[in-house]
């Protein structure tokens, strides 16, 4: 089975969403820094199985749509010192976000 | 059939209820940046993982990470990178009854017995493999 593959997705490059603010029961690769924070939609990355689901020596599935998500620094950390434009991007999948209000 | 694990998380004293392992952010002090290299024990650990999961598939890597993420506070920090390897790969290879725990026990005795013979020290602890989390 390849890695990625063509799936219906949520979002598209662009979309402001936001990083459910959940907790987690067991694995996930939702980082914790990120959770209800705002970002953007930087690429969408196509459908993988679903790591949460693979943890546990499942199929994977219903697989997930995997989107490059852009933050600004300044939103994730306390006191940021670096410049304005600063961001990191990274690996969240649907389940995790909803678009922004 | 194995039966499937259980899903849990072992939340970080005093980190607002984040998981273990899930440090970003955190102050840890200062990125150790020198090089160094592998011992070969850790490079054979990296080998079996490669087997394990890419050409075997006995486990995908996110089994892996959960089992490493299972592992008590205490245990996770004080274990090296390649210590949370192995210790997931012996838990794995049990979980999915590839083998047994008594026969990694049994063979961990033998070697070390071997180590003993050659003259060689070795700990006398026994491991503990689920890294002291509750269970």
């Amino acid at each position: 089975m390849s890695a990625h593959a063509r799936i219906a997705t949520r979002f598209t490059i662009g979309d402001r969403v936001v990083v459910a603010n959940r907790t987690t029961l067991g694995h996930c690769r939702t980082p914790w820094y990120l959770r209800g924070r705002t970002g953007t939609v930087a690429e969408v990355q196509g459908g993988y199985h679903d790591p949460e689901r693979l943890a546990y020596h499942k199929p994977g599935l219903p697989m997930q749509v995997l989107y490059k998500v852009r933050f600004l620094q300044s939103d994730l950390w306390r006191a940021y010192q670096g410049p304005a434009s600063d961001h990191l991007e990274a690996d969240i999948y649907e389940s995790w976000l909803e678009l922004a209000p | 059939m194995t039966q499937s694990p259980t899903r849990k998380t072992f939340l970080r004293d005093g980190g607002d209820g984040r998981a273990v392992h899930d440090v970003g952010g955190l102050d840890f002090g200062p990125i150790d940046r020198h090089e160094h290299d592998l011992a070969l024990w850790e490079k054979r650990t990296d080998a079996m993982l490669i087997l394990l999961a890419s050409k075997k598939d006995v486990f995908k890597i996110d089994a892996m990470r959960r089992v490493i993420e299972d592992y008590g506070q205490q245990e996770y920090d004080r274990t090296t990178y390649y210590e949370k390897w192995i210790r997931a790969i012996r838990n794995l290879l049990v979980e999915q009854e590839v083998i047994s725990a008594d026969e990694v026990d049994r063979r961990v005795q033998e070697v070390a017995a071997q180590h003993r013979k050659a003259g060689r020290e070795v700990a006398s602890d026994s491991i503990d493999w689920n890294g002291s989390a509750p269970r």
